[in-house]
């Protein structure tokens, strides 16, 4: 059994996100770090190893530097590690990435009983359409908004949520999951967990490794191969500055309070 | 290299609205979707359909029809009684390719978020995320450019295709998706200009709904094609759907919300009960940003922002909210905000209407005392 976890490596969108002039976003200025629904993915992946002994393969899509975010996953626990890399590959939606993504899961090779699993949503792109679209593509059943994962002999249950309560589902491998952060708490690395991901196996797919797998077309990855185009993109524009009032007492709500009532707001 | 079935635009007509039900009842999105598909199928001057999965759903086709939907299609089956991703689709697929709608909006709640996407990848063609505006017509979408964006008016002014594959594409025509992206930092417009049905999730909330018309409810005309389903098409089993036991709270229908943020942590219990307090004389509910949500002090259907709901009422109270872009993501198109912070340099006064910089401890009780006694005095 073995569990393939994609991981993406984004742009940290908490801290200051600096937008150029023309609207685009400086990324050189940010801080990149790995998606944070991807680390719940990752624990859960290991939680499972913990139980089972089995194997955690990561595999993310990205300009080589994503290696760095590899070799701390690995430190963290997992056996393997995937870089899927090529300029082919540059530009596309999720439509095209999902199509990627698929290809190298088929490259690692699925078995009966193994399950791929994702974050939810990344938090650059902010879609969550990359795990059902990889799900469509390989065949396989899905679960997403996983809160709770429980396996048995090839069966798996997961509490999924919604936003009104959840469901209980129960899937058969192999199937996909994507992973929300009421999940778990990510563990950090280990020292000796360190020393080793410099040992563990580092393999780069590019567009030569894939280019065999009926998936990968001209017509289906890439730039080329998206379905969607960004007409425009923009920033917003700061609501107008509001009025700052005066003091903080007795007097001060009861002059905001008359104006909201003048506006014929209360 | 791989050919597809859904390039011949014209073939494709018609814009539809996936009517999301639970437990036999439609969403509040669905109304919210169906005014604003209404709106689009006018630009384009097409049909509007919904589209109803479901067992023995068809009585709630009508009140579709009510605002705005000329058809709505109703899938009946046993085995759509619980959503499941293959079955809803599977039967989804199945209808769209025969039917060939242009555009699919689907509510994006977390069924529509599972669904949307596996949809579009076995039709083949583009899905925009999230939405939270959508347009046809073109001047309509540059004064909504002009309104909403940075974008110098010379560039918006000339806009008029789009490089597809290396070729300027004509956009007229298209349905422009505008959504958040980067945590809020950054809107696109996302197009899908050459394959069909162009696919959008939309966030619920955000859509205006219309008024209901009772005449264009009774007009509304009613099809139920044949569903081609078996359990055979289904691998997952729903072992149970439970509803949280509490009461959630509607943000997103409210008029008046008073929200709180970490600067109620030096008295938690308090701090809510000053915002309930507040809160109901405003005739309203209670709000958190996600800091309360994950220190666990407010319950998760009370977040607001990004990862939570996004409101728009007539009135947003924030009480000792630092005001972080993906809290004002989920808060900022109120019509009024009024903001209580003792850090006066809070991001949250940016885009107050109004600010107080004090002790939300000590502002709260004579604001509730204050539009009380306006009230009383009106
Ligand atoms: C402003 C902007 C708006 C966009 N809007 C759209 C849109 O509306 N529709 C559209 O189709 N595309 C859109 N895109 C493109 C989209 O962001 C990219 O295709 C991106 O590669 C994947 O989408 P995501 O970041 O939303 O990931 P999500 O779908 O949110 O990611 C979900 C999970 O999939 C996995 N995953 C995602 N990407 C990778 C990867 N590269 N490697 C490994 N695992 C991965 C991770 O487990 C992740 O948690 C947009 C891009 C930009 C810049
Ligand atoms: C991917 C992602 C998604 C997110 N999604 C959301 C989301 O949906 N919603 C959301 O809200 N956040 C979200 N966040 C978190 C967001 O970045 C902020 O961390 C969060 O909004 C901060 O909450 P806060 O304003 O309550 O707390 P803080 O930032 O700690 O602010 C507390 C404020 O209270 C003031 N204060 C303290 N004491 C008092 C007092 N006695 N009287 C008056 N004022 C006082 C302080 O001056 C301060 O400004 C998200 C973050 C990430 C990374």
């Amino acid at each position: 059994m073995k569990i393939i976890v994609c991981v993406k490596q984004v742009p940290d969108t908490s801290g200051k996100v600096a937008v150029n002039p023309d609207g685009t976003l400086d990324r050189a200025s940010m801080q990149t770090i790995t998606n944070p629904d991807d680390l719940n993915a990752v624990e859960a992946a290991l939680k499972l190893k913990d139980e089972t002994g089995c194997k955690v393969v990561v595999v993310t899509m990205g300009p080589p530097p994503a290696e760095g975010m590899l070799r701390e996953i690995l430190a963290r626990g997992a056996d393997e590690a995937v870089l899927v890399s090529a300029r082919e590959f540059g530009g596309s939606d999720t439509y095209a990435t999902s199509q990627i993504l698929a290809s190298a899961i088929n490259r690692i090779g699925l078995e009966q009983d193994d399950v791929v699993m994702c974050g939810r949503q990344a938090i650059d792109g902010d879609t969550a359409q990359v795990g059902p679209q990889i799900a469509e593509k390989l065949h396989l059943p899905q679960v997403t908004y996983a809160a709770e994962i429980h396996k048995a002999g090839n069966a798996i249950t997961v509490k999924r949520m919604l936003e009104d309560g959840y469901m209980t589902i129960k899937v058969k491998t192999p199937c996909l999951l994507t992973c929300i952060k009421e999940l778990n708490e990510p563990r950090y690395m280990s020292v000796s967990g360190v020393f080793e991901a410099y040992s563990k196996p580092m393999e780069v797919f590019n567009y030569e490794t894939l280019k065999d797998d009926p998936l990968i077309d001209p017509t289906t990855i890439g730039l080329k191969g998206s379905p969607t185009n960004i007409l425009t993109s923009f920033t917003p524009p700061l609501k107008g500055a509001g009025v700052m009032l005066e003091g903080a007492d007795k007097e001060t709500c009861d002059k905001l309070a008359g104006l909201l009532a003048k506006k014929h707001i209360i | 290299m791989a050919t597809f079935n859904n390039t011949d635009l014209a073939a494709f007509k018609d814009v539809w609205v996936f009517c999301e039900q639970r437990q036999g009842k439609l969403m509040p999105t669905d109304f919210e979707l169906i005014s604003e598909g209404r709106k689009l199928a006018d630009e384009l001057g097409v049909k509007l359909c919904g589209l109803l999965l479901g067992d023995n759903v068809e009585g709630l086709a009508k009140e579709l029809g009510g605002y705005g939907a000329d058809e709505v299609i109703v899938c009946e089956s046993p085995l759509l009684n619980v959503y499941t991703t293959d079955a809803y689709a599977k039967v989804i697929c199945d209808v769209i390719e025969e039917r060939k709608p242009e555009a699919f909006l689907i509510g994006a709640t977390n069924i529509g978020r599972d669904l949307g996407p596996r949809c579009a990848a076995r039709l083949h063609t583009g899905l925009c995320a999230d939405c939270t505006h959508l347009d046809v017509d073109m001047d309509i979408y540059k004064d909504f450019l002009r309104e909403s964006s940075t974008l110098a008016p010379e560039k918006v002014d000339g806009m008029k295709t789009a490089k597809v594959l290396g070729e300027d594409h004509d956009v007229s025509r298209d349905l422009k998706m505008t959504r958040p992206a980067f945590g809020g930092h950054l809107m696109a417009t996302i197009i899908c200009p050459r394959f069909r049905p162009t696919m959008a999730t939309v966030r619920p909330g955000v859509m205006k709904k219309a008024p209901f018309d009772q005449a264009k409810a009774d007009a509304c005309k009613i099809t139920k094609p044949v569903v081609k389903l078996t359990e055979d098409d289904i691998d997952t089993e729903v072992v149970e759907v439970v509803k949280a036991a509490k009461k959630l709270v509607d943000l997103i229908g409210a008029d008046f919300i008073v929200s709180v943020g970490r600067g109620i942590s030096k008295d938690v219990e308090g701090g809510i009960k000053l915002a309930e307090e507040l809160a109901a004389e405003l005739g309203g509910v209670v709000g958190g940003s996600r800091a309360t949500i994950d220190s666990g002090w407010l319950s998760a259907d009370h977040q607001v922002g990004q990862t939570g709901k996004t409101v728009h009422p007539k009135v947003y109270v924030a009480l000792g909210i630092s005001g972080a872009i993906q809290h004002k993501a989920g808060m900022q198109d109120s019509e009024c905000i009024i903001a209580v912070n003792k850090n006066e340099t809070a991001p949250i006064f940016e885009i107050a209407d109004y600010g107080i910089c004090g002790d939300l401890f000590k502002v709260a009780p004579m604001l509730t005392e204050a539009i009380r006694a306006a009230k009383a005095a009106k």
